[in-house]
């Protein structure tokens, strides 16, 4: 037996807590592990994954290298139907994998019948719902599009998109401008305010911005991004910090080239909206993880997105499949008159974030909204230091000062998550579960496991099949 | 009736804990039944028999927590769902410590406490292999208390473990003692030159305490699990712990504990104790000690005959004279006995063991049978029959609560005494009843208020047999140190006070009991 009894005996403890309270309590080295199931997967799938980790391990460095090394720049706007790939007048892209009109849930119904009326093709909301269900609309995932929503994450063809590009891989990405708190589209609020706003933005926003931007040049959103993480944003639930940088950026450009009252409705509208730089962390963070995808044997995920009913999830190495499970009610902090019951499941691109390690995996960073994860600081620590476990890296640019300026987790291991049964922790808004009503609440959710069971089960049938 | 659930989709708690807040809601007022369990099969199977699968747990999976109350009204039902939700809040509370990290994983838990050698696991069965697996890869030591593993994946672990040079205690390794540390249901006992190996938990616990108790001490206690001594498991971890101890220059003494071992087994066992240059004692619960002597060691009948020969021969006393000292003892319980057989009723003739140790329940038939006469028992000994009925006693009855029928969906009955005090109130209540043969079991994991919770049910099986003008007596022993969280000397005293018959080993009470009922079948 080796040297057993004359070493100090330290006991690792998995499992009755009551066992490790002994040993403390006589005076013995414990430590009480939270131990969980790990998820379900195949005996031979979890034996192939095992054996093939080598080489799962390899091509999760390339890909993960590709998203850490990614450089995602503002560099325009433009109307979606303009620069979609993909979109056409009868398109209606939305947040999460690929869903048909009656399985939508009620906030999405509700995203998408504003934007029809938005779009002029419909005047009620009754003739919305009648073309929005007749089979015109084309319906596909933002996701599948270069694209990402917040929320039902609704783009309609005249919307104006913001254009980024990742200077590294060249490809690009966009992501609408975002409306504010309340009764907005993304909630699947329709009413006619919402949808003057939309229309002033087009009006107004869009041409404004365009112009400044073009004056400015591109702007760095990863330098942007590591600033904020630095000022107390995660930029998913807080983008305050990110949002006042860009302001600093954009106002002296716009005052330039808009008429005082238009750069100062501007600057009004984008100062009040504190997340008014949430939709271009996601597109930021979209640009960086699509060049990812596409690596042979790699378990790291690319996207993770919901759209209110299923939680969806793709691969580097699986190719353009979606694996989807149902969408979970997050825990959440409600706004008054709001309760659990009003909740609808889990929805939005915007867990792109938590992908590229930001949002959740950042939550140490952000103290200021430590209330939704138990309240303490050593909640959002804890939560980001559990998510270092299922990840692949740590980021380069992206750190956190409460963990000495560690970089943030970044790339989730489909593998790992499956293995030691942890999963990515999201930041997230919550809507009514009815169309129509908007924001009700703010909070976190883990990802549901399904998603990433069936993931990594593909994985290994890949990899069983190449021998 | 109304029965009200809750489904948490991946939500995890442990057996234990689940197991405590199903019976602090079953207590709540006005709730006839309450079950909290993780969505497995056998847990679902479960539910069903009691009547609490609802169409929405059939849907659930392992990692599903299901909660469900069934009460006299539905607001009471509300009130103990909701109760159930802080219960299960505060467990995590109790269990997280103020400001200790809890790591989610093996790696992490190693990066947390840098050197750690040993691994306790008691998480489901179903896990418990992987999870044993992976700690023998990163070179710690493994005492798996979890029962429920395949045989398969214990002799996988063990060779595994045999040819890295580690342990693998367990499956079903309920306590051991390491380095002086306490693991699972341990005992508090001093620290000496005596070393044991043991393929029975409970066994290790009396031997471990009789040691103590009579001034010896342990220096290590090797659990093994039950099922290593048997044929296919082929006795590797009982054989690598009886090397270890051999060369371990700590332990003077070796003392083996265990149930008959197979002869395959034991042939491995000889081959180390015939040229061990220790002591070694012996007692394999049954075997014939001739056959056992032949291996080269000093033979014991009971658990409490080997713990007193191993700590005579550490201080160098002969086996003789220990057996002397316990022959005196032998004929002093004669006498009790004949004194206490008096004052039956005619139709009292019955002796029933209620144990929660299985090893007391073998070591107690092993006595009996000296009698030559049939008893019944839910784990029996050669010859006794097995009862059709655990849960009904018949004639002279042998019952160890520990078994699975009676632990499906409820703790141990070292940590929950329900169940045995209602079957204490049950036999009592029955004419042909004239012992009451119990144990106590202390130490860090069991009931933290024993003779509170086991008095009450004795004062009403006393009253019963008095109501019915019968006389009864209860035998009883209490395993455990006055170093125990419990204290031994309180709870032997609470015990006497209630007018229990009491012994300072499972040996000498089932001796008592038997020397009764012998007399009362004349």
């Amino acid at each position: 037996m080796k040297d057993l009894f004359s070493k100090e005996l330290k006991v690792v403890n998995m499992g009755i807590a009551g066992f490790h309270e002994a040993l403390k309590s006589s005076g013995f080295a414990s430590v009480q592990m939270d131990w969980r199931p790990p998820l379900t997967l195949p005996p031979q799938d979890r034996q192939v994954l095992g054996r093939k980790r080598p080489l799962i391990e390899k091509a999760n460095k390339k890909a993960v290298d590709i998203l850490l090394n990614g450089k995602p720049f503002l560099i325009g706007l433009e109307k979606a139907l303009d620069v979609l790939p993909g979109m056409t007048k009868d398109s209606v892209f939305h947040a999460g994998p690929p869903i048909e009109w009656k399985r939508m849930c009620g906030p999405m119904r509700g995203a998408v019948m504003g934007a029809l009326i938005y779009e002029g093709r419909a005047k009620t909301p009754e003739e919305a719902e009648e073309l929005a269900s007749s089979g015109v609309i084309k319906y596909g995932p933002c996701h599948e599009h270069s694209a990402v929503g917040p929320m039902a994450g609704i783009i309609s063809p005249s919307m104006p998109v913001f254009v980024l590009e990742n200077k590294e891989s060249g490809n690009k990405a966009y992501g609408t401008m975002n409306e504010g708190l309340g009764k907005v589209l993304r909630y699947g609020a329709y009413a006619p305010e919402v949808i003057e706003r939309l229309k002033w933005m087009e009006a107004v926003l869009y041409p404004a911005l365009k112009k400044a931007l073009a004056k400015t040049g591109p702007i760095d959103l990863k330098n942007i991004i590591a600033q904020a993480l630095n000022m107390g944003d995660e930029v998913h639930n807080r983008n305050r910090a990110a949002t006042s940088l860009l302001y600093r950026a954009l106002a002296p450009a716009l005052v330039r080239t808009s008429e005082p009252e238009i750069a100062a409705k501007v600057l009004e509208f984008v100062n009040s909206n504190d997340h008014f730089f949430l939709n271009l962390s996601m597109a930021a963070s979209k640009a960086v993880l699509d060049p990812a995808a596409g690596v042979k044997n790699s378990s790291l995920v690319t996207v993770m997105a919901r759209n209110g009913t299923d939680f969806g999830v793709r691969l580097s190495g699986t190719g353009d499949s979606w694996f989807t499970g149902p969408s979970p009610v997050p825990d959440a902090l409600f706004f008054p008159g709001f309760t659990k019951e009003d909740a609808n499941p889990d929805i939005g691109d915007s867990a792109i974030t938590e992908t590229g390690g930001l949002g959740g995996f950042a939550i140490a960073a952000s103290p200021a909204i430590v209330q939704f994860v138990g309240g303490s600081s050593k909640d959002a620590l804890d939560y980001t230091l559990q998510m270092y476990e299922i990840t692949a890296a740590e980021n380069g640019v992206y750190r956190i000062p409460s963990l000495d300026f560690r970089g943030t987790p970044t790339g989730i291991d489909c593998v790992k998550v499956v293995e030691k049964g942890i999963l990515p922790f999201i930041d997230t808004g919550v809507a009514h579960k009815k169309p129509g009503i908007g924001q009700v609440g703010a909070g976190v959710v883990s990802a549901p496991p399904e998603p990433f069971e069936k993931a990594a089960a593909a994985l290994a049938a890949k990899l069983r099949a190449a021998k | 009736m109304v029965i009200k659930t809750a489904l948490s989709k991946g939500r995890y708690y442990d057996s234990v804990t689940l197991m405590s807040v199903a019976r602090q809601l079953s207590s709540s007022s006005g709730v006839s039944d309450a079950a909290a369990v993780m969505g497995t099969q056998s847990n679902k199977s479960i539910l069903k028999a009691s009547g609490l699968l609802v169409p929405l747990f059939e849907t659930a999976g392992d990692t599903d927590l299901l909660i469900a109350v069934k009460a006299g009204t539905e607001a009471l039902a509300a009130t103990a769902l909701a109760r159930a939700e802080d219960l299960l809040k505060a467990s995590k509370k109790v269990g997280a410590g103020s400001c200790e990290a809890r790591p989610r994983s093996l790696e992490a838990a190693l990066a947390a406490l840098p050197g750690a050698n040993m691994a306790v696991i008691s998480v489901a069965g179903a896990y418990a292999a992987g999870e044993a697996m992976k700690c023998l890869e990163k070179g710690l030591h493994v005492m798996l208390f979890s029962d429920n593993v395949p045989l398969e994946a214990e002799i996988e672990l063990k060779r595994f473990a045999a040819k890295k040079g580690l342990m693998v205690m367990g499956p079903d390794c309920g306590t051991a003692i390491i380095n002086g540390a306490p693991l699972a249901f341990a005992n508090v006992v001093s620290r000496g030159s005596i070393g044991i190996v043991s393929a029975a938990g409970t066994g290790l616990q009396e031997t471990s305490c009789a040691v103590s108790n009579a001034g010896g001490g342990i220096s290590q206690a090797i659990g093994t699990g039950g099922r290593d001594v048997k044929k296919e498991v082929g006795g590797i971890m009982f054989v690598e712990g009886l090397r270890a101890l051999l060369h371990d220059d700590a332990t003077k003494t070796v003392l083996l504990v265990s149930k008959p071992p197979h002869e395959s087994v034991l042939r491995r066992i000889g081959a180390e104790t015939r040229r061990a240059r220790k002591p070694v004692v012996a007692v394999f619960m049954g075997a014939d000690p001739k056959d056992v002597a032949r291996l080269g060691v000093v033979p014991a009948v009971t658990l409490e005959e080997a713990a007193l020969l191993a700590v005579g021969l550490s201080k160098g006393e002969k086996p003789e004279a220990v057996r002397e000292r316990l022959a005196l003892r032998s004929a002093e319980l004669e006498k009790a006995a004949a004194r206490e057989s008096r004052g039956f009723a005619p139709g009292q003739r019955y002796l029933r063991a209620l144990f929660s140790g299985g090893t007391f329940n073998a070591e107690a038939q092993v006595i009996f049978r000296a009698l030559g006469v049939k008893a019944w028992s839910n784990a029996p000994v050669a010859p006794f029959a097995e009862l059709p009925d655990s849960w009904k006693s018949r004639e002279h009855s042998f019952v160890d609560l520990g078994e699975d029928e009676f632990t499906q969906g409820r703790p141990h009955p070292m940590i929950d005494f329900s169940v045995r005090n209602k079957r204490i109130v049950a036999e009592a209540e029955d004419p042909g009843t004239a012992v009451i043969l119990l144990d106590v079991v202390l130490g860090h994991g069991s009931n933290m208020a024993p003779a509170a919770d086991i008095v009450p049910a004795l004062e009403k099986a006393f009253a019963a047999a008095r109501k019915a003008k019968r006389r009864l007596a209860v035998v009883a022993s209490v395993t455990g140190t006055q170093g125990d969280p419990q204290g031994k000397a309180g709870v032997e005293a609470a015990l006497r006070k209630a007018g229990v018959l009491l012994q300072p080993s499972n040996a000498a009470a089932s001796s008592l009991a038997c020397g009764i009922v012998r007399r009362l079948s004349r």
